[in-house]
């Protein structure tokens, strides 16, 4: 059994990637579980077709403790047998998500729910923010992290961040990157550019993923694409995705770089301007202004 | 498996009924000594004599060294952690329950730790937060929590404080408290003043000052009147002996002073067996701990326990603060005459002539004190007051550690010791905790320690005698009935002193003929 995990920018597509992206493993005959580790529990809704499926979390706060469920009551199967399961976590401003799902996946565990799978897949929510986000990549759990970029600045600063996180617990365990999807915001030599990241943090773009309504169309039903639109192109790009993570060899330890780098990086792509650009520029707006 | 281990693991005989072996007889039969031989195979145990020698280099300067280099670790602190604190001093005010928001396990710990100390019952409750509380915050909890203790044990005040979870998921009690009394789970008109005590930041005397704090601005909100009352108020801080409380009510009785002890817990802890169980005993009433703002000044005992208090009162109430540490012969001299300047009252007689009584105990018995090496520890302001009383009767403070300490406690205490001749030896170790004192105690030997319970592995170590005097005192009886404050408790500080001194003077003397060379019943 392999444990891979999404990270990436918050609102970068992971859950969508993620999904699509096990859909078409799952084609592959793969017996896949995913897990999703976010408040908002919207990881599973395009394999159920539901709008949000019960959380472990939220049925451990109406019984009262975690103890009182059973594995079947938040363990659902969805398109191609795809087990779902959703930590769930507290409202905004209050408790602990990071500790929801610290409880979230340990009540998995001693409920057997790995059991008999091929693949689980953790969406994990934005950041590394703190230890209980950093759970699926702990204690032996995902071994391989597929972070989700794009060529827009925020998402870059943040995949370089995960990788700081992936980092830490490379040392002591067993954890690896395996690679950057690039879902594509269509921003200018966005390809190179993520190329270059993944250079620069050891390790590849294992795939880049255009940009295509049908996703959204298919989001709209509630669908992964390779069940909405299977001839589609983009059911392609999914399908090449799967197998390239099926296939994926090249597990490495990331080498994250300094905010300075990264700048640096940008400038050279045209993303970020130098500073004497920005001077310019800031000059530029004043002349306009003044006018 | 072998045989002789199967046969050793089930120790027959174990129990006879009605008759319960105490647990040093029990392990200490053979079969149990067998049990416990066969088990160190599987331990990895070194041999007896490798272990004597590494607690014989234990002992050394070189191991000192080591020891002082030590970074994460701590080994029995000298402190405790805040809630303790703030329910101690939550539970001397009237009709008051202490509330722990947090898991059971912690308010169980504080109880435990109160009751060992008086053998008394006490009384506290908490939100028994679990997993799901620790994931959703611990509103729900709070809720029901509150609720169930306002019916079921009607208290007049409830008095939150936190502990590390809730502080970790960051509940935010003002809130809270409010939703609880909109809900209508608490009547409005309920006090229930909060604190954040988080235990992994500060001691017990932060928890208590926190706590405090938040009492005192719950119920003197909008209190304040045109005059003053004319009263004083009295803080002894994170005092445990219950006697000093009392003592300082009689102090201020003959001196005829209206007065307002915040956070009266000496029936709390000290509640008279009538035969009939009664759950709140805190003498400090709400309506007078709501006037204390109008008082002419507040005194304050332990200045490093209550900084916030005391800035609070000092600028929110505009009032008059004094600290002074009415201990040993000076201290109390000090606090006497500035009580007499500021209330117009004359030092009663009664007093002087227990200043008389206490300075002649200490001539009787000085000669056996003097130049006696001593190692002390304790929070701040309970080894200042202890190192004064040392100064005082010629006995040299050698080693002071203090766990809790902060850098003007410190300042203060190192001006201390180098004004008396006898405090030349004296370092004042901060931040440290009885591993290291026992490390300074093998290296530069002393003749006498003085501290609470957990000096008992000291003196267990290094065979120094061990005068039993801070907080806790688990393993002796009674020690807190008595007072340490004023010139009666002088004496009765002496009197600890002295005779353990005394008896250790006899225990080094007890071979006769050998020993004991002149079978003298006195020296």
């Amino acid at each position: 059994m392999r444990q891979i995990a999404f990270y990436g920018k918050g609102g970068i597509g992971k859950s969508t990637t993620c999904q699509n992206t096990l859909a078409a493993m799952a084609a592959l005959e793969q017996r896949i579980m995913i897990v999703g580790c976010d408040p908002k529990a919207d990881s599973t809704r395009l394999m159920l077709h539901s709008k949000a499926q019960t959380t472990i979390l939220h049925l451990a706060a109406e019984r009262g403790a975690v103890e009182d469920l059973e594995l079947d009551e938040v363990l659902l199967k969805g398109y191609r047998d795809v087990k779902c399961v959703e930590s769930g976590g507290p409202e905004p401003g209050v408790g602990c998500a990071g500790r929801g799902i610290i409880t979230a996946i340990n009540f998995l565990e001693e409920e057997g729910a790995y059991e008999d799978l091929d693949f689980v897949a953790y969406d994990v929510l934005g950041d590394v923010v703190c230890g209980g986000f950093a759970m699926p990549i702990r204690e032996g759990k995902a071994q391989e992290i597929y972070i989700v970029v794009s060529g827009e600045m925020m998402a870059m600063y943040a995949a370089n961040n995960i990788a700081r996180g992936v980092l830490k617990y490379a040392q002591s365990g067993g954890v690896r990157l395996g690679g950057l999807i690039c879902n594509s915001r269509n921003t200018d030599r966005e390809i190179e550019l993520i190329e270059a990241l993944a250079e620069k943090l050891n390790t590849q773009m294992i795939h880049f993923v255009p940009r295509d309504n049908v996703v959204q169309h298919a989001e709209l039903r509630r669908m992964t694409v390779n069940e909405y639109a299977p001839d589609s192109k983009q059911a392609d790009e999914y399908r090449q995705l799967a197998q390239k993570i099926v296939d994926n060899k090249k597990l490495t330890i990331p080498t994250p770089i300094t905010m300075d780098e990264l700048e640096e990086l940008l400038i050279e792509f045209g993303i970020l301007d130098s500073d004497e650009q920005y001077q310019e520029a800031l000059a530029a707006d004043k002349t306009v202004a003044t006018v | 498996m072998t045989d002789t281990v199967d046969q050793t693991q089930t120790p027959t005989g174990a129990t006879e009924p009605g008759k319960i072996q105490d647990h040093f007889d029990l392990f200490g039969r053979d079969d149990y000594q067998d049990l416990f031989a066969v088990k160190r195979q599987y331990e990895g145990a070194h041999s007896p004599e490798k272990v004597a020698e590494v607690a014989e280099w234990t002992k050394s300067w070189e191991y000192r060294e080591k020891n002082f280099e030590r970074e994460s670790l701590t080994v029995n602190p000298a402190k405790a952690c805040q809630p303790l604190g703030a329910l101690f001093v939550a539970s001397g005010f009237e009709g008051t329950l202490p509330y722990s928001h947090g898991s059971q396990g912690c308010v169980a710990y504080f109880r435990t730790h109160l009751t060992r100390n008086y053998k008394e019952p006490f009384q506290a409750v908490s939100s028994s937060m679990t997993e799901d509380a620790a994931v959703f915050g611990g509103l729900n909890n709070m809720k029901q929590g509150l609720e169930n203790s306002f019916n079921l044990y009607k208290p007049k005040m409830i008095a939150l404080c936190t502990t590390c979870m809730a502080e970790v998921i960051g509940d935010d009690l003002g809130a809270f408290v409010t939703t609880c009394k909109q809900d209508g789970h608490i009547p409005e008109d309920l006090p229930v003043p909060f604190a954040h005590t988080p235990s992994f930041v500060g001691s017990h005397i932060t928890g208590y000052d926190n706590m405090l704090k938040a009492i005192l601005s719950t119920l003197t909100k909008d209190k304040k009147a045109e005059t003053t009352n004319g009263k004083f108020n009295f803080n002894l801080g994170f005092d445990p002996y219950i006697g000093n409380i009392r003592e300082l009510k009689r102090i201020l009785g003959l001196f005829g002073i209206d007065y307002t002890i915040l956070s009266d817990n000496s029936d709390t802890f000290d509640s008279p067996n009538t035969g009939e169980f009664k759950m709140y005993n805190g003498l400090t009433t709400l309506d007078a701990a709501a006037d204390s703002i109008n008082a002419e000044g507040t005194f304050f005992f332990q200045k490093y326990t209550t900084p916030k208090t005391q800035e609070y009162i000092t600028n929110d109430w505009d009032q008059k603060t004094y600290n002074f540490r009415p201990f040993g012969i000076q201290g109390t001299d000090e606090f006497l005459m500035s009580l007499s300047a500021i209330t117009g009252q004359p030092i009663p007689l009664e007093l002087q002539q227990e200043r008389g009584r206490a300075v002649d105990a200490l001539t009787d018995s000085q000669a056996w004190i003097h130049g006696k090496r001593v190692a002390l520890y304790g929070d701040p302001d309970h080894v200042l007051n202890l190192t004064r009383f040392l100064l005082e009767m010629g006995a040299e403070p050698v080693h002071i550690v203090v766990t809790n300490s902060n850098e003007e406690f410190e300042a203060e205490a190192r001006e201390l010791l180098t004004n008396s001749p006898y405090g030349q030896e004296a370092t004042v170790w901060g931040k440290k905790d009885l591993w290291h004192l026992r490390s300074l105690m093998f290296t530069e030997p002393v003749d006498l320690l003085i501290g609470n319970s957990y000096g008992k592995y000291l003196w267990r170590d290094t065979g120094t005698p061990l005068v039993r005097i801070g907080y806790p005192i688990f393993d002796r009886h009674h020690m807190h009935r008595y007072a340490t404050l004023g010139y009666q408790g002088a004496i009765n500080q002496f009197n600890w002193i002295i005779n353990t001194i005394l008896d250790e003077l006899d225990r080094n003397t007890i071979v006769p003929a050998k020993t004991d060379i002149s079978f003298d019943l006195i020296r």
